[in-house]
């Protein structure tokens, strides 16, 4: 029996702010950022964004992608976010109520940093294969913070991506060929209880965190499914910034026409948790028939989940059914300066 | 004073080693300069290490390390002179023998510095400046060394792209060495537009944080000819230390870096050597002008001409006096306690003829000066094959 995804969607907030709007309110070297980050701009949530609401609308997209599948007959959704608006009270609760999925099913709320999304998906797809349920929804969904002055706050965006599982042939647009994933504990971000903003360890970041991760995970994948990287049409890797995911892609022997699809980072900023998979979002819009799709995950803490997916012929009557992605980013932007950047991020205390 | 000769060398491949813990690569580069001496017990170690304290909360290192070796018992001392910790471990080595207090000793140099986070680590490298007199007033070390080469320029017009060609050079060099931190190649551009970090200096002008080990087996230059008949005998004929005010305030003149050129004329004075005998040097670039005013308190150039000097190609390899062959503490790396052992070993390979794609042809002299905070110590040795 084969599992996919029977319908995805993806959803990016209108507002974006410049990296040079930020750099002048901390005195920073605008330029030295864009060099080394490879950011432009990135998108800021609405007042009336967040994780939940961002979800609805990706797994509303999704849906009506999937063909219209009754949501009384999902039996999962996983949202997985470091930006859960409540500390306790799920998320996924209220986005499965939105989309009238409720009171049949399981729900979770996951948390492992910036891989939370494809630990939903991989979740919601094995318990689809398990024979447990029908259809099964994994979401990757964040509005990501950094400190004020902090390089994160140059890349930390809001944004979210929605995948609905199934096994029903006549639905599949995106079967899972294989999946892998390759853990270790290394603190190299982390954010503790009572804490606003999240800290960086040392510099972790890079080589034992995120490129050693994503770099295993992708060669694991590709070892374990006996795959090259020329096999792939696509590949997307987990987008912090603009820098690390063309580089660890090309690591693993991926070329740039390979990566620049679900290249998003430097227009979008870092979704976290939404990052990779919105980047797949991309991919699906624009992938033909037969195309084989490689996704890898990065997560602080640390760990990757990496996807191989081959691309139906159905996916060609779906892609125009829901706003696309790369429209999102690109078409009715709404630029904020760093004053309402600072109110609509919560950063100005207010009066009690 | 008996004759003292290298008959070991060893180093770990410096970097950022997150999976080692400092004994770890310590007993590394020993054991690998034991075996190289041939050696499995020696009389008496050295250990040079700056802040192990503050950098991994571990004192009583010489003791601690001897252990690890297998030969606690053993005659032990560590050593502290800021990032001169390791030249100053050679010297006691060095003496311990000269005096006949011992007949082989383990020289060694470490420093573990990535086990704390930026901000402790500048916290403890600090602790090298006057705490009282710059270190209450909010300092660090790039700010230090970008007075020294205000003055500088200010004094004898150094340029900014004088002090660039001291990273392009020693990454030059650095990619030809396997145990280099960072083997890359810099152009004058990458490091002219490099972030600001204490103008004049960006970060391409600034040594780097390494985790590194590196050590000498020292015996009188008897016992050498006896354990490796028929090996080219490499003797520290000249060994000079000496010390400077540590606080910037108090110097005479900031252009000048006194402690090296009282260490330097010290050294050449026991070797019965002049800057103009030497073949290949090795000095403590820990920023880019440290290089030039080191090259210059040396006596390799008069002052004011060590930025020329490095301008015009003369401190290449190839060049009339090669420096920082190894790719100095900018490319190497900057394990602050190991580097004045290091760059011993790298003088070592290259008078033995060992040094690869870097090698000085016919090296027969080379120096070695290592340097503590912003010149408040250093120590020279001068190092010839039979």
């Amino acid at each position: 029996m084969s599992v996919g995804i029977v319908g995805y969607g993806a959803f990016i907030p209108r507002r974006r702010i410049k990296l040079e709007e930020i750099a002048k309110v901390w005195g920073a070297d605008a330029a030295s950022y864009r060099r080394g980050l490879q950011l432009h701009e990135k998108s800021v949530p609405g007042k009336d964004e967040d994780t939940v609401t961002m979800s609805v609308e990706a797994a509303r997209n999704a849906i009506v992608r999937s063909g219209g599948v009754d949501p009384r007959r999902i039996g999962a959704l996983y949202i997985g976010s470091e930006s859960h608006p409540y500390a306790v009270k799920p998320s996924g609760t209220i986005v499965a109520e939105a989309i009238g999925a409720t009171p049949e099913l399981h729900v979770a709320d996951l948390e492992f940093a910036c891989k939370a999304g494809t630990e939903g998906m991989y979740l919601a797809y094995s318990l689809v294969k398990a024979g447990n349920v029908e259809y099964a929804f994994g979401i990757g969904a964040d509005t990501s913070q950094g400190a004020p002055g902090d390089a994160l706050e140059y890349s930390a965006a809001a944004g979210a991506a929605a995948f609905l599982f199934g096994a029903d042939p006549g639905r599949i647009v995106a079967e899972v060929v294989d999946t892998y994933s390759w853990t270790t504990d290394t603190p190299d971000f982390w954010r503790r209880e009572y804490m606003h903003y999240p800290r960086h360890g040392s510099r972790f970041t890079g080589e034992p965190a995120y490129f050693r991760h994503s770099s295993s995970a992708a060669k694991g994948i590709m070892e374990k499914a006996g795959l090259k990287p020329e096999d792939f049409a696509f590949a997307v890797f987990h987008q912090p910034n603009g820098k690390f995911p063309m580089r660890v892609g090309q690591m693993v022997g991926f070329t740039r026409k390979q990566l620049e699809t679900g290249w998003l980072s430097p227009w979008l900023g870092n979704t976290y948790s939404g990052a990779s998979p919105i980047g797949l979002t991309a991919i699906l819009d624009v992938a033909r028939p037969g195309d084989l799709v490689l996704l890898t995950s990065f997560g602080s803490g640390a760990g990757s989940d990496a996807f191989v997916f081959r691309v139906t012929d159905r996916i060609l009557e779906v892609q125009g059914l829901a706003p696309k992605t790369r429209p999102q980013l690109d078409e009715n932007k709404i630029y904020v300066d760093y004053g309402t950047y600072a109110k609509l991020r919560g950063k100005i205390r207010m009066a009690e | 004073m008996r004759e003292v000769a290298v008959i070991g060398t060893g180093m770990v491949h410096f970097g950022e080693l997150w999976e080692k813990s400092l004994r770890t690569i310590w007993a590394e580069a020993a054991v690998a300069a034991l075996e190289d001496a041939g050696v499995d017990t020696v009389d008496h170690i050295t250990v040079g290490c700056m802040s192990s304290g503050l950098f991994v909360g571990q004192e009583h290192l010489a003791s601690l390390l001897a252990d690890e070796l297998g030969m606690a018992g053993v005659s032990a001392v560590r050593l502290e002179s800021a990032c001169a910790s390791g030249g100053l471990a050679i010297r006691a080595g060095f003496a311990e023998i000269a005096a006949g207090l011992a007949d082989v000793v383990l020289v060694t140099g470490v420093e573990k510095m990535t086990d704390v986070d930026g901000a402790d680590a500048t916290y403890a490298l600090g602790t090298a400046a006057d705490h009282e007199w710059e270190g209450f007033h909010g300092i660090t070390f790039p700010g230090l060394y970008a007075m020294l080469a205000r003055v500088h320029m200010s004094r004898f017009g150094t340029t900014r792209n004088q002090l660039a060609a001291v990273a392009v050079k020693n990454h030059a060099n650095g990619l030809n060495n396997p145990n280099a931190q960072y083997r890359m190649k810099v152009t004058l551009e990458d490091v002219l537009n490099a972030t600001l970090v204490a103008d004049p200096l960006g970060l391409l002008d600034c040594s780097p944080i390494t985790d590194g080990a590196a050590a000498l087996v020292l015996a009188s230059a008897e016992t050498a000819r006896r354990l490796k008949p028929g090996h080219p005998v490499v003797r520290i004929t000249g060994s000079g230390m000496a010390t400077d005010t540590i606080t910037l305030a108090n110097r005479p003149d900031l252009a000048e870096l006194r402690a090296v050129r009282l260490a330097g004329e010290r050294a050449y004075a026991m070797a019965g050597r002049k800057p103009s005998d030497l073949h290949v040097v090795e000095v403590h670039d820990c920023f880019s002008i440290a290089e030039i005013m080191a090259t210059e308190a040396l006596g390799l150039f008069p002052p004011g001409q060590g930025g020329p000097a490095v301008e015009k190609g003369l401190t290449a390899i190839g060049g009339p006096i090669p420096v920082n062959t190894s790719g100095g503490l900018k490319s190497k790396g900057h394990p602050v306690g190991a580097t004045g052992v290091a760059q011993a070993v790298e003088i070592v390979s290259q008078l033995r003829g060992e040094a690869g794609e870097r090698q000085v042809k016919g090296a027969r002299v080379g120096l070695a000066q290592n340097m503590g905070g912003s010149g408040g110590s250093s120590t020279v040795h001068i190092l010839e094959v039979e």
